[in-house]
């Protein structure tokens, strides 16, 4: 033996090995905690400058903030691929040896290794006897095979043997998960896309903001929002409609989707994910006294710069403030305002009502605000999905479910009986659960004894 | 609202119940024994009536789903499977001291809700209004729950080997335990239980994040921790058969796995952010 033959041996028993198995899952559990604690993707600018230009640099170096995609998690999940991989070349075969080819005779070894024993003593014939015993077994436990040597007949009987190959299956189910994932990664997408009430698109942006093309038109016809009394959102619904060239897909016309209820259509699939307005609003903003009136326009979605140097957002708004405040009408906006020194203030600001507009200014101490009104339509969100894995990933799960069901719940049990004239011999063993076997084991033995010895029974 | 009076009751039981483990454990009073686990049956009994009326008041405030959508409703459901969990191991193996070690998780559980949660009705929001919010709630505590009793009988097995082993040896009420070679095996046949729940919990939550979002899988520090507590509990199941993991160390990683369970449930929605904010 050379030493490069022992060293790829250590190597491989190493790999094989349940140190390792437990190296890597308590690897895994201790590390997955860094991605729940340091945030992912994108990072809020507030975060950066908390932590600092050093700490930046480690962890951006480290992967941290894209943790579960980093090279070294990805190396333990691959190692724990190998670990499983590896563990199940070595030990599968013999695993599978005792389910194919289990050993038939009950000879004078296997008998002392036996944890389960019982003889009964009988005056029939070691023919009548198998015949019986046959019978029983295939009747009170399962269908022997049976072997004749030597004047003796050995029956053997089992019963689940293929739940010794479920924990390979629990094994097996993890890599088809990972395969699953990784087919999702390669040949799918997560994407989103704003529609517009009543408005269409074909194309949706994709990872990284690229822009994809459905290959067919989706319209939104109505988005709605309803509420429970308490101001918790209750329902948010859209009504999409799949139009392929020019003309309404039958069966895709005003389909409502809900949070919960998406659509899909060629592979891709379409959710509710939220709603927002898309718009603008008219602001004049003067100096407290009111000289110096600018036009300030305001997108719904964004914020627009002031004339100090400071910003402003449209928090709320509505075209009707009677809704809100019975005594009053007209236009309305609730808005926030940066101001150049960084100071932060909310206020409402009104088309009708210009002297409450200039308290405001005084209270904040800002520009005084006056408000136009705005246009504004409503939109749905979606994001949309592609995952052409998501089968081999649900198939993974079934495959693991089942099997550690099958690895914990289930076992291998098997009887041995050894036939002579007058003498039966009992054997049994299991893989797992020895003291329920026992019980069981106990009860058909009780059972043969009634039924090749009446008289004999209790 | 009379189920608000029965989980009150439920409490009381518990409270009894654990009260009568204990001073089982000091007299070695089979009696006392037997009292304990019939008041946590009652107990149960009370709250199952209870939850049910609560499911049942929710269709009649017009608002009706399932008594499992937040953090009251599941520290109460939690208290209700550590119960179940613990007298399904009692009637199978007739360890009553166990109960000494696991009421006081219910108890503890029934007792916070009670008194420091809110405990109104309320509506579903949408991302909860799916049939999954069942399966997958059901699943993950009777995993948890199943955890928390590996953990209680954990700690005995903890205290019992550190007193030294045999039973002789051992003094006053540690020698009343199950030898340690028996809580090895419990803690195993609980966890034996948590793991394919577990396992269920996961996958069904990763199916219902899959129907809703069209991500079965994001990290989401809910589903990480999900993870952590499993890859733990993968571990214990190896430990079992590792040279130099079996017995004490395995017990660590039980009394481990439940702490994390326990991040994974409270910790992440109190202390992180992400897709799991209303509580359950």
């Amino acid at each position: 033996m050379n030493t490069d033959h022992t060293l790829s041996r250590s190597l491989w028993d190493y790999l094989c090995s349940l140190k390792l198995a437990m190296t890597l899952l308590l690897s895994l559990a201790i590390t997955s905690i860094i991605g729940t604690i340091i945030p992912q993707g994108n990072l809020a600018p507030q975060y950066i400058e908390s932590i600092g230009q050093t700490k930046l640099k480690l962890y951006q170096a480290l992967g941290f903030f894209d943790m579960y995609h980093s090279w070294w998690f990805v190396l333990l999940l691959g190692a724990l691929s190998a670990n499983l991989i590896a563990c199940s070349f070595k030990r599968l075969p013999q695993i599978w040896k005792v389910v194919t080819q289990p050993a038939t005779l009950m000879d004078e070894g296997m008998r002392k290794s036996l944890a389960n024993l019982a003889t009964i003593a009988s005056p029939d014939t070691a023919l009548a006897l198998k015949e019986r015993m046959v019978q029983i077994l295939a009747a009170s436990f399962a269908a022997p095979v049976v072997t004749e040597k030597d004047g003796t007949y050995h029956l053997y009987a089992q019963k689940t043997p293929w739940c010794r190959l479920a924990v390979y299956a629990v094994h097996l189910s993890i890599l088809v998960i990972f395969v699953g994932a990784l087919a999702g990664s390669l040949f799918g997408f997560k994407g989103y896309v704003n529609i517009p009430e009543g408005g269409s698109v074909t194309t949706i942006a994709g990872p990284g903001g690229k822009e994809i093309n459905l290959g067919f038109e989706l319209r939104c016809e109505k988005f709605t929002a309803s509420f429970y009394d308490t101001g918790a959102p209750r329902e948010f619904k859209s009504l999409l409609t799949v139009r392929e060239n020019g003309k309404t897909v039958p069966g895709y016309d005003h389909v409502p989707i809900i949070v919960n209820d998406p659509l899909s259509y060629k592979g891709m699939t379409f959710y509710q994910s939220s709603y927002g307005k898309s718009g603008q609003h008219d602001f004049t903003v003067s100096e407290p006294d009111g000289s110096h009136p600018v036009a300030v326009r305001v997108p719904s979605d964004g914020s627009a710069q002031l004339p100090d140097g400071g910003e402003m957002h449209v928090l709320d708004s509505t075209q009707d403030v009677s809704l809100f405040e019975p005594d009053k009408s007209g236009p309305a906006a609730q808005i926030e305002v940066h101001g150049p020194t960084g100071k932060t203030t909310k206020s409402a600001i009104y088309a009708n009502y210009p002297d409450l507009n200039q308290q405001t200014a005084k209270r904040n101490g800002g520009p005084l605000f006056g408000y136009q009104g705005g246009q504004e339509s409503q939109y749905t969100g979606l994001q949309v999905a592609r995952d052409p894995g998501v089968g081999i990933v649900w198939f993974g799960c079934l495959l693991m479910v089942v099997g550690v069901y099958c690895a914990f719940f289930l076992s291998h049990r098997r009887v041995w009986v050894r036939i002579q004239d007058g003498e039966v011999v009992i054997g049994g063993n299991t893989n797992k659960n020895p003291a329920g076997f026992e019980l069981a084991f106990e009860k058909l033995v009780q059972k043969i004894k009634g039924e090749l010895a009446p008289g004999e029974q209790k | 609202m009379t189920s608000s009076l029965l989980f009150n009751a439920a409490t009381i039981a518990y409270l009894i119940s654990m009260l009568l483990f204990f001073a089982f454990l000091a007299s070695r009073l089979a009696t006392l024994g037997l009292l304990g686990s019939v008041s946590a049956f009652l107990g149960l009994t009370v709250q199952s009536v209870a939850i049910g009326l609560r499911w049942r008041e929710s269709y009649l405030m017009g608002v009706g789903h399932a008594p499992l959508s937040n953090l009251y409703e599941s520290v109460v459901f939690f208290s209700w499977t550590i119960v179940l969990i613990f007298l399904v191991l009692d009637l199978r193996y007739r360890y009553r001291v166990i109960g000494a070690f696991v009421m006081p998780f219910a108890l503890l559980g029934m007792t916070w809700a009670q008194l420091g949660l809110a405990s109104g009705i309320e509506p579903l929001v949408p991302a909860l209004q799916s049939n999954w919010l069942l399966y997958h709630v059901v699943t993950c505590f009777l995993g948890y729950a199943a955890f928390a009793v590996a953990c209680g009988i954990s700690i005995m097995y903890l205290i019992r080997e550190g007193a030294g082993n045999g039973a002789a040896a051992a003094p006053g009420m540690v020698g009343f335990f199950p030898p340690v070679k028996v809580l090895d095996d419990l803690n195993y046949r609980a966890i034996m239980v948590g793991f394919p729940l577990l396992t269920l919990g996961i996958v069904t939550g990763a199916a219902w994040a899959n129907y809703a979002w069209g991500t079965y899988w994001s990290w989401d520090p809910k589903e990480t921790w999900s993870l952590i507590v499993w890859f733990i509990y993968a571990a214990f199941l190896h430990a079992r058969i590792t040279r130099g993991w079996v017995g004490r160390r395995a017990a660590w990683l039980s009394v481990i796995g439940f702490a994390a369970t326990i991040f994974c449930y409270l910790g992440v929605n109190l202390l992180l952010s992400g897709l799991h904010s209303y509580g359950g």
